[in-house]
Order: C-alpha cells, then sequence, then structure tokens
C-alpha cells in the first residue's frame, strides 16, 4: 500500500470512510455542490445567454458578415477569382453575371443585393434593379427563335423529357400533387451533351420544385435554359444523339448553325441593360466584396474604405465616425463630471439629514427619475429654446438684449445640460448609499485631533465616499455613451452621438453591417475604459452600497 | 346621387371580389400607420367604414410606420409577421420591395376599377411607382412662415429660405439632404429639369452643400415632423419646411400666425403595402379590405379630415368640406391646379441610388 503511491514516503495517502483517498473524495464532493449549484442557476443562465447574449453577439456578428454577395453571384464571384481588375473581365464573367442575376431575379434576390452593393457604390442599386428587368431580354432572342421552329421548345414536357432521368419522369407524371414532388433527375449523358443547358435546367428545376412547389410539368422553361441551350448547340455537335426529342434538338442544332440565326453577346446585352456594366467599377465592387467575410464595414466606420490597393482613408468630405466617436467620449466626460459636481453636494446633504427630511429629499431625486425621458427632454426645450422660459427672463431683466437671446439648445450645450439632468439620479444613489455607511464618528474624531473642516472633509470623509463615486461615474458614462433619444432632440448638429448614427443605419439607411461595425466598436471602447478604470481605480474599489 | 351610385357600385364589387375569393379570411387586422391626425383619417375614412359592413372582424393599430422598414426586415428574420397592411412612404415601399419583405401585386386585381370604369392602373396613373406600392394620398413638403415675422412682403417662392436679408432670423429644415440639396441648387439658379443631372456629379452635391453653407448657421435641423410647427408656433424660427397637412392644421386648425407657400413644393406619396409571407386567411383579409379601402370614394372621403390630396384621378371631384371646420378641402389639396403651378416630384430611383452616398457627405458637413 505504501509503495503504491511510488514515492517511497513511508505514509500513505489519508483515507476517507469509503476507502477513497481523502483529497479525492473531497475533490468529488466540492464538485457535487458546484453542480448542484450551477444547476440552481441554469435556467438564469440559460435565460441570459438565449434572449441576451446570443441576440446580441448575432447582431455583431453581422459587423463582418457577406455572404450575401458569393450567395447571389456564385459563378461571378467564382470566375472574378483570377480576373486583374484591370479593364473589363473576360466575355465569361458576363455569362456567369446573365445567369446569376437571371436566377437571382426569380427569386426576387438581385435588388437586395443591389441595396447591399449600393452602400459601397453608387448607382448599385438601380443597375440590379434594371437587370433583373432586362435580362429577359437577352434570352428571349433565343427562346423566340427556338419556339418559331418548332412550339415544343416552349412546352415543359419536351423539355422534361429531354433533360429528366425517364424514371423520374414516370414518378412525376404519377404524381398527385399533394405530399413531396418526386425530386428532378438529370438523364444519364445529357449533362456531356448539353453540359450548359442541363444545368440552367436542373436549377430552373430545382427552383420550380422546391421554392416555388409548382408541378414542374407545368412549367416551360424560363428563358436562361434556351440561352444555355444556344450556347451548348452553338458549341457541340448533335448529330450523334439517339436519345429521346433527338429530332427537335437536331433541328435547333442546324438552326444555330445556319446563318440566319440572330445572337446576342452577353457583353452586348449588359450594355443594352445598362452602361455602368462595361464601366470596370462594379466589377471591381464585386470581386472586393466576393469573399464570405468582409472587413468593409469595420473600415467604413473609421472613415476609411475597402479598395483593390488594401485600406484607404475617405475623402475628407465624407469623414464623420470618427469625430463623432471623439466627440460622444468627450461629451459622456463632461457629462460624467457634471454629474459628480452637482450630485455629491445633495447626496451629502441627503446622507447627513434626519430621516424624515432626507426621505422628502429623496423623492424630490427620484421624482423626474419616475417622469418620462421624452417629457423630461420636451421640457428643456421649453426652459432653453431662444422664445424660451430662460431667455425670457434673462431680456426682462435686462441682462440680454432682446435680438441677442442665447443659442442653449440644438448644440452641445443643450445637450449636456439635458443629459446631466436625466442622468443625475444615477449618480446621486450610489454615492448616497455609499456616504451613508461612512460612520459620523471618523468625522468628530478627526476634528476633535485639531483638523479643519477642509481637512477632515479632504482627508477623513472624501477618501471613503470615493467608492460611490466610482459606482457613479461608471453607471453615468456608460449610459450616456449609449444615449440616443436626448441628444436626437436637443442636440442640433453639433450636440449628436455616434448612437445616433447608429440608428439611422438600423432604422433608416438598413444598413445593419455598418450598424453592428459601429456598435462593436463602442462596446469594445466600453470595455477597455472599464479595464482601464480597473487598472487605475480598482474595480474593488466601488461600492453600490 | 351619383354618390349613393358610386356607393352601391362600390359594395357590390366588394361583395363579388369576396365572392370570387370565396376563401376563408382572418377575422383580425393590424394595421400599422403614422398615429396623429393622419391615421385617425384613415380610421375614420376607410377602417370605420369597412367594420359598419363586417361586424365581425376586429382592426387594430400599430403606429410604427416611421420604423416600419426596420421592423419587417426583423420580423421577416425572426420568421413572424404580425402586420397585415403596412402604411409608408413610396421611398420605403420601394426599399421593402427591393428587400422582398413587401408583395408584389396587380393593380387591376387587388383594386377597384374607377366609378366610370377606368381600370385602377390607369386612374393611380404614375402613382404605382413600385410593384408593391399601392398609393393612398399625395403630400407635400413646402414651407411655412411667420406672418408676423417677415415684414411687409410675405415670401412668395421658396428661394426667400436662402434670403438673409430679406427676411432674417432662423428657419427650420429637415434633417437629410432629400429636398434641401434641390432647392438649394434651383436658388442657385439650376434649371429645375436639370437638377437632378447636376445633383448626380460631386461637383453638384459640392454646389448644393454650398448654398446651404450661407444658411447653415441659421438652420435649425428638424428630424420629426412635429418640429416645424412647434418652431413656428413658438416664433423660434421665420420660415421652415414640413408636410403641408401640419401647416394646414397650424393654420386653419389652430389659427396660428402662420402662412405658406406652395412654391416648389415636393411631391411625396404614402400608401400601404402588405408585407410578405401572411397566412392565406390573412391575405385574403388584407386584399377584402384593401379593395374597399382604396377605391374612390373612400380616398376622396379622407380628405375631409386631412388636406392630402387622394392619389386617384377620379377622387379629386369628389373631395368636399372638412369634417369639423366645414370648408371646402379642395383648395388647400397639394394637388390642386392653384398650388401647383411650380412643383417637384420626389426622384425616387435618384434617391435610392444616391441616398447612401449623398447622405454620408451631407451628415459630414452637418458635422463640421
Amino acid at each position: 500500500m505504501t509503495d503504491a503511491t511510488g514515492d517511497g514516503s513511508k505514509s500513505g495517502p489519508m483515507l476517507a470512510a469509503d476507502g477513497t483517498p481523502l483529497k479525492k473524495s473531497l475533490a468529488r464532493a466540492l464538485r457535487m455542490q458546484k453542480m448542484r449549484a450551477l444547476m440552481l442557476i441554469a435556467p438564469l443562465l440559460l435565460f441570459v445567454l438565449i434572449t441576451f447574449i446570443a441576440p446580441i453577439a448575432d447582431m455583431l456578428f453581422r459587423s463582418v458578415e457577406n455572404q450575401i454577395v458569393s450567395d447571389t453571384l456564385p459563378k461571378t464571384t467564382a470566375t472574378l477569382g483570377d480576373w486583374d481588375g484591370e479593364g473589363l473581365p473576360s466575355d465569361a464573367a458576363f455569362e456567369a453575371a446573365y445567369f446569376d442575376i437571371f436566377l437571382a431575379a426569380e427569386r426576387k434576390e438581385h435588388t437586395r443585393l443591389g441595396t447591399r452593393l449600393n452602400y459601397e457604390q453608387t448607382g448599385a442599386s438601380s443597375l440590379f434593379r434594371k437587370s433583373g428587368r432586362g435580362l429577359d431580354d437577352i434570352g428571349e432572342v433565343y427562346q423566340d427563335q427556338f419556339e418559331d421552329l418548332n412550339g415544343d421548345w416552349d412546352e415543359a414536357l419536351p423539355w422534361a423529357e429531354l433533360m429528366g432521368d425517364p424514371d423520374w419522369l414516370s414518378e412525376q407524371q404519377g404524381w398527385d400533387e399533394e405530399g413531396r414532388q418526386p425530386g428532378f433527375e438529370l438523364r444519364d449523358g445529357i449533362a456531356d451533351l448539353l453540359p450548359t443547358a442541363s444545368r440552367e435546367y436542373a436549377i430552373f428545376a430545382e427552383f420550380q420544385q422546391r421554392e416555388e412547389n409548382n408541378n414542374l410539368l407545368d412549367e416551360e422553361p424560363w428563358s436562361a435554359v434556351h440561352t444555355a441551350l444556344y450556347q451548348d448547340l452553338a458549341a457541340g455537335d448533335m448529330s450523334g444523339y439517339s436519345g429521346p426529342r433527338a429530332e427537335m434538338l437536331q433541328a435547333a442544332d442546324a438552326l444555330v448553325d445556319s446563318p440566319e440565326f440572330e445572337t446576342v453577346s452577353f457583353r452586348d446585352g449588359f450594355e443594352e441593360i445598362d452602361e455602368d456594366w462595361l464601366q470596370p467599377d462594379i466589377w471591381r465592387t464585386i470581386k472586393l466584396y466576393s469573399p464570405d467575410y468582409t472587413s468593409g464595414y469595420f473600415l467604413n466606420s473609421i472613415d476609411m474604405q475597402l479598395t483593390p490597393d488594401g485600406a484607404e482613408a475617405r475623402p475628407d468630405n465624407e469623414r464623420i465616425y470618427m469625430l463623432l466617436f471623439q466627440r460622444t467620449l468627450f461629451m459622456s466626460l463632461v457629462i460624467t463630471f457634471s454629474c459628480i459636481l452637482l450630485g455629491y453636494p445633495v447626496a451629502y446633504i441627503l446622507s447627513n439629514l434626519p430621516m424624515r427630511s432626507a426621505n422628502l429629499l429623496m423623492i424630490l431625486v427620484l421624482l423626474p427619475f419616475w417622469t418620462s425621458l421624452l417629457v423630461r427632454t420636451s421640457a428643456w426645450k421649453v426652459m432653453l429654446q431662444q422664445q424660451g422660459v430662460i431667455n425670457d427672463v434673462l431680456v426682462w431683466l435686462g441682462l440680454v438684449a432682446d435680438d441677442a437671446r442665447l443659442t442653449m439648445i440644438n448644440n452641445q450645450f443643450g445637450t449636456i445640460v439635458a443629459m446631466t439632468h436625466i442622468l443625475l439620479p444615477f449618480m446621486i444613489l450610489p454615492m448616497y448609499s455609499v456616504m451613508s455607511t461612512i460612520p459620523t464618528s471618523y468625522v468628530r474624531a478627526s476634528k476633535s485631533l485639531g483638523a479643519t473642516n477642509w481637512t477632515t472633509f479632504w482627508r477623513v470623509y472624501f477618501p471613503q465616499s470615493v467608492p460611490g463615486i466610482g459606482a457613479g461615474s461608471i453607471l453615468v458614462f456608460i449610459l450616456s455613451i449609449g444615449y440616443y433619444i436626448t441628444p436626437e432632440i436637443v442636440g442640433g448638429t453639433t450636440g449628436t452621438f455616434i448612437s445616433n448614427r447608429i440608428a439611422y443605419h438600423i432604422s433608416s439607411s438598413l444598413n445593419w453591417g455598418l450598424a453592428a461595425a459601429l456598435g462593436t466598436i463602442l462596446l469594445a471602447v466600453v470595455l477597455i475604459l472599464y479595464w482601464a478604470y480597473d487598472k487605475i481605480v480598482g474595480i474593488d474599489n466601488v461600492k453600490l452600497g | 346621387m351619383k354618390l349613393t351610385k358610386t356607393l352601391l357600385a362600390s359594395t357590390a364589387l366588394t361583395v363579388a371580389a369576396g365572392a370570387v375569393a370565396a376563401q376563408e379570411m382572418a377575422d383580425s387586422m393590424t394595421l400599422v400607420s403614422w398615429g396623429g391626425a393622419y391615421q385617425s383619417s384613415q380610421d375614420e375614412a376607410y377602417a370605420k367604414p369597412y367594420l359598419e359592413e363586417h361586424p365581425d372582424v376586429s382592426i387594430s393599430w400599430d403606429e410604427s410606420s416611421n420604423e416600419a422598414v426596420a421592423k419587417l426586415r426583423a420580423m421577416n428574420e425572426a420568421g413572424n409577421i404580425t402586420w397585415d397592411l403596412v402604411d409608408v412612404v413610396a421611398a420605403d415601399a420601394m426599399r421593402l420591395c427591393d428587400e422582398g419583405l413587401a408583395m408584389e401585386y396587380d393593380p387591376d386585381d387587388l383594386l377597384a376599377p374607377a366609378p366610370d370604369g377606368t381600370s385602377a392602373e390607369d386612374d393611380f396613373g404614375d402613382m404605382i411607382v413600385s410593384d408593391c406600392f399601392i398609393p393612398q394620398i399625395v403630400y407635400s413638403t413646402t414651407v411655412g412662415y411667420r406672418t408676423d415675422l417677415v415684414g411687409d412682403t410675405p415670401p412668395t417662392e421658396i428661394c426667400a429660405l436662402f434670403d438673409l436679408e430679406t427676411y432674417p432670423g432662423k428657419r427650420s429644415l429637415e434633417k437629410r439632404p432629400i429636398n434641401n440639396m434641390e432647392w438649394a441648387l434651383y436658388c442657385d439658379g439650376v434649371a429645375k429639369d436639370e437638377i437632378y443631372d447636376v445633383l448626380e456629379t460631386p461637383e453638384g452635391q459640392d454646389q448644393a452643400l454650398a448654398k446651404l453653407d450661407t444658411i447653415k448657421d441659421q438652420v435649425v435641423w428638424w428630424s420629426a415632423g412635429a418640429d416645424t410647427p412647434q418652431l413656428l408656433a413658438d416664433g423660434e424660427v421665420v420660415m421652415g419646411s414640413t408636410y403641408n397637412g401640419r401647416l394646414f392644421s397650424v393654420i386653419e386648425e389652430q389659427d396660428q400666425p402662420v402662412g405658406m407657400l406652395w412654391d416648389m413644393q415636393v411631391f411625396d406619396l404614402d400608401g400601404w403595402i402588405i408585407p410578405t409571407g401572411l397566412s392565406d386567411e390573412a391575405l385574403a383579409r388584407v386584399k377584402d379590405f384593401v379593395y374597399f379601402a382604396t377605391d374612390t370614394q373612400r380616398l376622396a372621403d379622407q380628405a375631409k379630415y386631412i388636406s392630402y390630396g387622394p392619389a386617384r384621378q377620379s377622387s379629386a371631384p369628389l373631395v368636399g368640406d372638412h369634417e369639423e371646420l366645414g370648408i371646402a378641402m379642395a383648395p388647400h389639396m397639394p394637388t390642386d391646379p392653384e398650388n401647383a403651378s411650380n412643383t417637384l416630384l420626389y426622384n425616387y430611383e435618384f434617391w435610392a441610388d444616391y441616398r447612401d452616398d449623398i447622405d454620408a457627405k451631407f451628415q459630414a458637413w452637418l458635422a463640421q
């Protein structure tokens, strides 16, 4: 037994009653206890995780997400992968863009992509909206010619026979329109014979069956399939084909090879829709934003932009966010200090008055706290505006000339005044609860030892009230850094915060990615400041009571 | 007589449409609008008459049109659409349509024809600016001024905004580039039909901002429609831009010393969109309601409560008197020929493209 430990010591490990080593046994008991505690808080923990942390994380994650470009234009982004960004991309890119945007337009996703790209390049929004409508013109050239040759080219069943696996076809014909539609399968060998057309038909079939839930045998293919068929017929030879609809296909092949057959190049088709497609800019933007994750939003939110040559500063007349971040921090600091200055004496008096009068004063502090935020902010408007109460009084007293009334609202001053007032209770309450725990005997002791009033306050009382100031400052600062309503109403142009721009991007411009990036930066700034506060003052030094 | 006929005809059509649909309809609807006088005008003109015909239906209102685009997007992502019909401005309808959040519709299928048989598509005409947008009213953004603060020569044209010599004092403008940029260029000598060509270029944008710069320190920037009426009533500003209906209410209903300009008023449209992803029953009910609420008589009725012009041509002759004040409403319509001699139509296509870009510059300019 003694040798079992292997270290040759004489005394063995202490054993618990059941023979296991005491250390192990204790650890197990402790673990059990921890588990039990965890089980007890599990509902709350899960609740917070699911309803609070997860949505915030999801929202912040949007600041880098960018799948929309490669999801909507998979072929185009792949083709543009080896384009060097000089001049126009190859014809293959135009072809890929044709098929991608055609499908996106059927799914009504092209305008969404246009909106996304419009944040990066002005004009993308209408370019994609137009293209969704205009791409039909390219395909219709082919569709009409094939249809004129043989009406079957515009029917659903002949296409299904040509493209579909016979087993699938008989299953589909027996489908009773209820339950799941038998999934379309390509016929063996058709993908080699008609590579593009079979690919496009399969996409069409998938769309009709799964997204629209239409019976594939009732839907004539859209014009992109005809365009694809033309490409295959122009490139390949159908004379050796002997499967279903061989005659129809060979006749079409002959038509395509004849000189009368009218064709449109993809490039010309795109030019017809909008000449912007023949500018390299839109292609560069697509290429630049083709990765699934982008740093573009973060660069935008620090007044830079993503370019093919890397990150670049924006032109002077478009820079705003750094200014707003600085202003937000500066004004939040000013508001915090004004709250300390105004709140400290109030908290001091509150904590030194007899209970009865302290309670009455407390209600006065809390009363505005219970009034609607909007009402308090609007009240400041009435007070501070040029024809407002304060200016009227000053003019009446003769301190200010009637034609030189003070501008106290719609600027920084207005925001600072209104927000200091609104956030004051958050400063007074923690200060009060800390101050009311400071024993009066210390002050008396200091005075009886000969200290002046000032020395007593500064050397004895104040140091003990610092944790209250710390707690109040953190509360006020963090609240004010994310404030939105009050600066919006009384801030004018010089008193608005970064949160006003975040709100604008959430609810007006719908650029949620940029809003998320700005929000993430704001969160990071707060965390860094919190960390710095912990290093300098120490977070243990903060007390709420 | 004519009125009764119209009413009977539209009722018959409604019933017919209902019969054709012949399917289960939800018995409650959530309509989203802007609150205030505008929403109550809709309630009086559309919802109450509809409920009289369908006593078993209940309608609840949500005053969220301001944030409708963002909220609809969030609802769509969460897969839970709780709104049945949403009132938005045309620009928002376009964006909702682009995002796939609003349903495309066929005007002749969904909307009632005019009493004389003109199809809905022709009756609404150019007002259907997006495939998803069901127009209701035409409103305009225009300028109001304090009659007691402008001296003996009240302003008659928009450029008074930029004339600090004749009309010293503060003016209030909306805190966004739309409308302000157009007015600035127009008053800087750009011809009306070239405004957007100029505004497309960076030089043109700089020109507009430079013109606005001349009055920048005299401008109070507003973001809520109620701001300018309040600022005018308090005498905080000499003149300011706002919606014509707000000015009507300040002038006629509250009897303040305020006058208004119709020069270079910017027309804009407001209407319904049907969110995508409604259940079949909800959709059937909404379609039934929309058919009723956008017919010629209903749109004309709304003008009894608020001074916005009906979006149907056939409604204009039916516009009557104000329900409470008893004054004729036709002369207060932005579309009245007297008022519409020099106007601008909100350029939806342009602003859809340039909004982000110009707004970035505008906000940077404001913050300087």
